[in-house]
């Protein structure tokens, strides 16, 4: 009897651990919309740590056996991984995983994407041939990625459907109400300069109607040289450009060596939950760039 | 009979009118399709009409799903360009260049104090290769990949080596793979790793003596499994031709020149055990959430070119370290750490062939075995973005004098020797590099020698994702 009862509750126990799907993600922001929309449906797995410069994520062996073991892999789609992902994905052979398989999941899907190169050359910098990859920060594209995220996941366990949809309407409609929210916090600034030091808030300005065209970085990629950053110093001035923002893997003392001499605010940002301290899902980490900037766009006006 | 006959013919005409009914029912069913997708149409047209009239729409106050349009709805142009990468074409296409400057002060720097085949080779300029990089996948089931070296030896002469051309499986199942072709022999690190991703101008001085000047690498094929660990560990097993220059220490003619003290001829393979056999298993931990450490054990075992059933065993360890803080930038800062160690057991075949004496007479050389080993180790600090600083040490020795030695005077080829080579490399981006390396070599015998060679390298089209 007691043996029964065991092996009933072992077969429960295999059936509940594989109900759930295993999935690898490959950067924090998508991690957190992929939680939004999975729930307890879904086993995540993160590979890009939130403070790391994620064109440059080192290929860990450890990553193989993950990918090896996954169920699905979410990647951006434009080519933002490029650097890391393939040798990774070769090493973990799996056939779900395979380009096409409803296991690889791209979340550009759907996304008009800016900045896409009319001319591929490398003396522009690091530019991506599909366009600027950081998409995910601009909240009506993480709408996109969590419904595509539910019908991915509903494609996956068709069981769990229902779920996915449920709380990708649940996020979207979060989403659709802070949004306005966030939109009315920065009307006011509607225009106003924010200078950043690596190409990747397009999508952010457009949204929030800031002007984003001054980087500390003469290039994509390029680190910032004397003479160009005594340009933007001369910019800023005239353009009374006041706010630098800095992600966490930049280098923080040449935002503040500008900062200095411009009167302006060094602000802490992130394009990854978790990237600034308690900002652990999308949402919050929304809240906290909408908060700061406009925080430090009024005392800087 | 008849009835017989009466019933088939019932259930004859049953049949056809039940196949006509089904028709029939079919064409009602068609029928309804094509007025549904009629509707469907007219349904779809309208949506694209307001698609269109929303997308004119300089800005949308609350943003819609519908608000955007799929990327990749853009046609090519004859006047785009052609894209050579990911997506854009069937296969990825790059270039490597590497150049090196400089000098020594010892006059056989071609295999003399520098071992590599890919090693600066004069005093002045040398070409240490222009590779040619093409990869992709080739259908459903393997991808294919392809080196080619254009060089220029130290005479000017341009040579091309085909250093790979395999296709791997994509999607064996048992978390298996199997790649066939001309590749580089899986023992260690430095081996399967193209010259420049090197963290030196020039190979170590272990692998240019025990592995030969390009390494191990041959046409064979190559089975592998990722073994099911909770950590990640894998496991090779290659089958190899055993002859030639890319398998020195093997059947290997030596271009009739002498080693080991004696001339070697490449022989035939007459069985299975005359081709070149290598095996790794190679392991790693995440030591923190900052580090990384990967290790593995090689060996390759094979016939050599020396006498009738003589065989030659390698076997090697290596450990590599990385440590990367949480919020690094492009890549930096970062420590890495690189150690590998190799030991040589050659059975040397007695020999009256080759003259050691210089006397212009052959001298006799008895049937022994020399085992000749060595290590490196190898410090990369990334202090600043784009800068490494870089510090090696190499060893290369015997165990014990060889007996022809002790006849004929000590085997440069096997003299104990040692190397310190300091360097620091500036990456302008991830795509050029100039590099400037110091080296102190200590030799038995000979004495020491010092170089010096700058490095620059450029890197065009499609750059493969780099392995740990």
């Amino acid at each position: 009897m007691k043996k029964l009862l065991l092996g009933t509750l072992g077969a429960l126990l295999a059936f509940s651990v594989q109900a759930k799907l295993t999935i690898v993600i490959t950067t924090p922001d998508l991690g957190a919309i992929a939680k939004e929309v999975g729930g307890d449906k879904v086993e995540i797995t993160t590979l890009a740590r939130p403070t790391e410069d994620p064109h440059f994520v080192d290929a860990k062996p450890s990553f193989i056996v993950k990918l090896n073991k996954a169920d699905a892999l979410i990647e951006g789609g434009a080519e933002l991984e490029v650097g890391w992902l393939p040798s990774l994905l070769t090493g973990a052979r799996n056939a779900k995983l395979a380009s096409g398989q409803p296991g690889r999941i791209l979340c550009n899907e759907g996304v008009h994407m800016l900045e896409v190169p009319s001319q591929l050359t490398r003396a522009e910098g690091d530019i991506h041939p599909m366009g600027n990859p950081h998409f995910i920060i601009d909240p009506a594209n993480a709408k996109i990625i969590a419904a595509h995220l539910a019908d991915a996941f509903a494609k996956l366990d068709a069981s769990s459907a229902d779920t996915f949809r449920a709380n990708g309407k649940k996020f979207t409609d979060t989403l659709d109400a802070k949004l306005v929210e966030w939109q009315m916090k920065l009307a006011p600034f509607k225009g106003a300069k924010v200078v950043s030091y690596h190409k990747s808030w397009p999508y952010f300005a457009e949204r929030f109607g800031l002007e984003m065209d001054l980087f500390l970085e003469p290039k994509p990629g390029i680190p910032p040289s004397p003479a160009h950053l005594a340009d933007v110093i001369a910019k800023m001035k005239e353009q009374r450009a006041r706010v630098i923002i800095v992600d966490p893997y930049l280098n923080r003392k040449t935002a503040e060596t500008v900062a200095r001499s411009t009167d302006a605010k060094v602000v802490d940002v992130a394009q990854m939950p978790g990237g600034v301290k308690g900002t652990d899902s999308y949402i919050a980490l929304l809240d906290y760039l909408v908060n700061s900037i406009a925080n430090a766009l009024t005392e800087k006006k | 009979m008849k009835r017989k006959i009466l019933k088939w013919s019932v259930i004859l005409v049953v049949t056809g009118l039940a196949v006509g009914a089904v028709g029939a029912q079919q064409t009602n069913e068609v029928e309804q399709l094509r007025k549904e997708l009629r509707e469907m149409r007219e349904r779809m047209q309208a949506l694209e009409q307001k698609l269109g009239s929303i997308e004119q729409k300089p800005a949308a106050p609350v943003p819609v799903i519908a608000e955007t349009v799929p990327s990749a709805a853009s046609t090519w142009k004859p006047s785009d360009p052609v894209r050579v990468s990911k997506g854009g074409a069937y296969m990825d296409i790059g270039m490597v260049a590497t150049f090196a400057a400089g000098g020594s002060t010892a006059s056989d720097i071609e295999g003399g104090t520098q071992l590599g085949g890919h090693d600066p080779n004069q005093r002045g300029f040398t070409v240490q290769g222009a590779e040619l990089n093409l990869q992709g996948a080739v259908d459903p089931y393997f991808r294919g990949n392809a080196n080619i070296v254009f060089q220029l030896d130290s005479g000017g002469e341009s040579f091309i080596e085909l250093e790979e051309a395999w296709l791997e499986t994509v999607s064996l199942p048992g978390n298996f793979q199997i790649r066939a072709g001309q590749y580089l022999t899986e023992f260690g690190r430095i081996n399967t790793q193209h010259p420049h991703t090197w963290g030196f101008v020039d190979a170590p001085l272990v692998s240019g003596r025990l592995l030969g000047e390009d390494g191990i690498r041959n046409p064979g094929a190559r089975f592998s499994w990722l073994v099911p660990t909770p950590f990640y560990s894998e496991l090779f097993f290659g089958v190899q031709n055993s002859q030639g220059g890319t398998a020195n220490g093997f059947r290997d003619d030596h271009g009739g020149e002498g080693f080991l003290g004696r001339v070697n001829t490449q022989g035939r393979v007459k069985t299975a055990g005359d081709m070149l056999y290598s095996t790794r298993y190679a392991a790693s931990f995440d030591l923190s959430d900052t580090q990384t450490l990967l290790a593995g054990a090689s060996a390759a075992f094979g016939p050599n070119g020396s006498g009738a059933d003589t065989d030659t065993q390698i076997y090697g360890m290596d450990i590599y370290w990385k440590w990367k803080p949480a919020n690094a930038h492009a890549g930096f800062p970062f420590v890495s750490w690189q150690t590998e160690g190799m030991l040589r057991r050659y059975q040397a075949g007695a020999s009256t062939t080759l003259d050691l004496t210089g006397d212009s007479v052959a001298d006799f050389a008895p049937r022994e075995t020399l085992t000749d080993w060595g290590f490196y180790s190898q410090l990369l600090y990334g202090f600043h973005p784009g800068w490494v600083a870089g510090l090696r040490g190499d060893y290369v020795t015997h165990s014990k004098m060889g007996a022809y030695e002790d006849l004929y005077g000590a085997d440069a080829e096997r003299a104990m020797r040692w190397r310190i080579s300091p360097n620091l490399t500036w990456y302008p981006t991830e795509f050029s590099k100039i590099r400037l390396q110091y080296n102190y070599d200590d030799r038995d015998g000979i004495g020491t020698d010092h170089s010096v060679w700058l490095q620059f390298e450029f890197l065009l089209g499609a750059h493969a994702a780099h392995k740990f």
